[in-house]
């Protein structure tokens, strides 16, 4: 699949921020670090950023956006409906905690508690039908299964703790709880993604004889029929080259799990004020991004069968 | 009703006249129109609703080339419907046809990944998707002769290998056809049910090829010669 940029803006930024939150929201409301206002304004601020930011990356890239609205309206079927049902829910809930929560400097009150349980919970099940819209696929096996839910969820927390605990330490709180945890949810993501690439490895699935009924005798293409691209070739034929995609591999380990853990260490050996945790932040954008590059260049899908491909 | 198309791959000789009279008439259609690109520039490209691909099956000599036209299988059950998160993409309850209501919807392409088949296509200049409507708006439309009453692609096939008919009456002549020629559907295994079938091609004797006289020493050397030097 073509790696589309704004795509991968969207689910990289929109994860973390619901990250973010959810564990801001959680630190807060279960007493697992001083969280007071200012933590909350900043951090509640930066999260409906990345979120917002996110959510406008993916509808700039509809080719039709002045129908968007009506995204709504196949709740009963459609993951990407269910996606934006939630993610619209989840603004008045996560924004009156925030509101709440600031107001009280920090304390918690029954509505506060409501509001924040609610608020939590949209931003899991909204991160989760993201993951959704591309597991549901039976045409693009490296995506249909429960690993990729699974990953969205782990990444997303995983990145939105160490945006965390930078603010944490940023607005003068104590980061250690924090930074344990981080570095606990990005060892389980990174787990998640190797079994998730080994997995990917066993696969088998529909081939080109399959595809064509001719299963019974070797089958290749003479000629696709066109002579330039078209809307399936651009839109599905993306291949990258084998030691590219070797490389982002490395990249997504490197910069996604180890130096983030590298740097969630240093936190917690009170090495080097906040500039470790600034570092772990780039690092993890930029190894989740990769990331999510990988997700779309290594899934196949099936229709590249007729256009030649011999199994996906 | 469960509409659909029955494709003789016995007989189909790839002139893709099937795929251009679908341009044509569905640029003027309900969905239309079916934008070109740069239709005559260096790349030309466009939607298209039906296209066809050659394969070659087997290894020489037991080799044959089968042409394979393909456009939206009308599955029974259609996961592109079922994503589609407007409701723009819908199934007909009484004949079974996918169609796109082109006012709501979005651009989202998200359809368009769960086909397996490749049916459908973005149009790059409305940012609308369009797929095969099984020209709903001719089978239906009584100002046409009983017979012009059947997709534009059926009707212009020069080798009749093409059938349009209803899959739910076990007497149609697709059904028929089916039974009798050992229809089949594409990637069964991914369970769409597609309503399309498609016919094998039918058993024949191989030619014999042993009677062949070796080539001569002068046509050896005529031949080579004739691939060496450019024209
Ligand atoms: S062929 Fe593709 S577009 Fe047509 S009904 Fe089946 S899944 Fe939908
Ligand atoms: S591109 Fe249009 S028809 Fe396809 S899923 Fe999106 S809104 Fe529905
Ligand atoms: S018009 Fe008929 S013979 Fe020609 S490509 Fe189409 S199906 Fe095949």
């Amino acid at each position: 699949m073509h790696p589309a940029l704004s795509v991968i803006f969207f689910t990289v930024a929109s994860g973390a921020g619901y990250g973010l939150f959810i564990l801001l929201a959680l630190a807060h409301l279960l007493g697992l670090g001083d969280v007071d206002g200012k933590t909350l304004l900043w951090g509640g601020l930066l999260s409906l950023l990345l979120i917002t930011a996110g959510l406008l990356s993916s509808v700039g890239h509809l080719a039709n956006p002045k129908n968007a609205w009506r995204a709504f309206f196949r709740f009963k079927t459609s993951w990407l409906s269910r996606e934006g049902v939630f993610a619209v829910l989840f603004y008045p809930f996560g924004f009156c905690y925030l509101l709440l929560a600031w107001l009280s400097d920090g304390a918690v009150g029954a509505l506060t508690l409501v509001l924040g349980g609610v608020a939590v919970l949209l931003a899991l099940i909204t991160v989760f039908c993201t993951g959704m819209i591309y597991g549901c696929l039976k045409t693009i096996r490296q995506w249909n299964t429960s690993l990729t839910p699974t990953n969205y969820l782990l990444l997303g927390l995983a990145s939105g703790c160490v945006v965390l605990v930078l603010v944490l330490l940023l607005t003068g709180q104590q980061a250690d709880a924090m930074a344990g945890l981080g570095v606990a949810l990005l060892v389980l993501a990174a787990l998640a993604k190797g079994v998730y690439y080994f997995w990917m490895r066993t696969l088998s699935g529909p081939t080109i004889n399959t595809a064509t009924g001719f299963t019974r005798a070797q089958v290749r293409l003479l000629d696709a029929g066109h002579t330039a691209g078209t809307f399936l070739t651009d839109e599905f034929g993306y291949q990258a080259p084998l030691n590219q995609l070797f490389w982002m591999k490395v990249g997504v380990f490197v910069f996604g799990f180890v130096v983030p853990v590298l740097g969630l260490g240093a936190v917690l050996a009170g090495v080097g004020g906040g500039w470790f945790a600034g570092l772990a932040v780039v690092s993890v954008f930029v190894g989740v991004g990769a990331e999510r590059w990988l997700f779309f260049a290594e899934a196949r899908h099936v229709v590249n069968l007729y256009h030649g491909a011999q199994r996906t | 009703m469960k509409l659909g198309l029955v494709i003789d791959l016995d007989v189909c000789v790839g002139c893709h006249a099937c795929a251009v009279s679908c341009k044509q008439w569905n640029t003027s259609g309900t969905t239309g129109p079916l934008t070109d690109y740069q239709p005559y520039g260096e790349d030309p490209s466009g939607v298209w609703f039906n296209r066809i691909r050659h394969y070659e099956v087997g290894d020489y000599p037991h080799n044959k080339t089968i042409n394979f036209p393909m456009s939206c299988m009308h599955c029974e059950q259609a996961d592109c419907v079922d994503v589609c998160p407007t409701g723009a993409s819908y199934k007909r309850e009484e004949d079974g046809i996918v169609l796109i209501d082109q006012d709501k919807c979005m651009g989202c392409n998200y359809c368009s990944w769960a086909c397996p088949y490749g049916a459908r296509e973005l149009d790059r200049e409305s940012g609308v998707m369009k797929k095969c409507t099984l020209c709903v708006d001719r089978i239906y439309d009584e100002n046409l002769a009983e017979i012009d009453r059947q997709p534009s692609c059926v009707i212009t096939c020069p080798a009749n290998a093409r059938h349009f008919g209803d899959f739910d009456d076990p007497n149609s002549n697709v059904s028929q056809l089916t039974r009798e020629r050992s229809g089949y559907q594409l990637m069964p295994e991914l369970g769409y049910k597609p309503t399309n079938q498609y016919l094998p091609p039918r058993l024949t004797r191989p030619v014999p090829t042993d009677d062949v006289k070796k080539k001569s020493l002068i046509s050896s050397i005529k031949e080579w010669t004739n691939k060496a030097i450019a024209r």
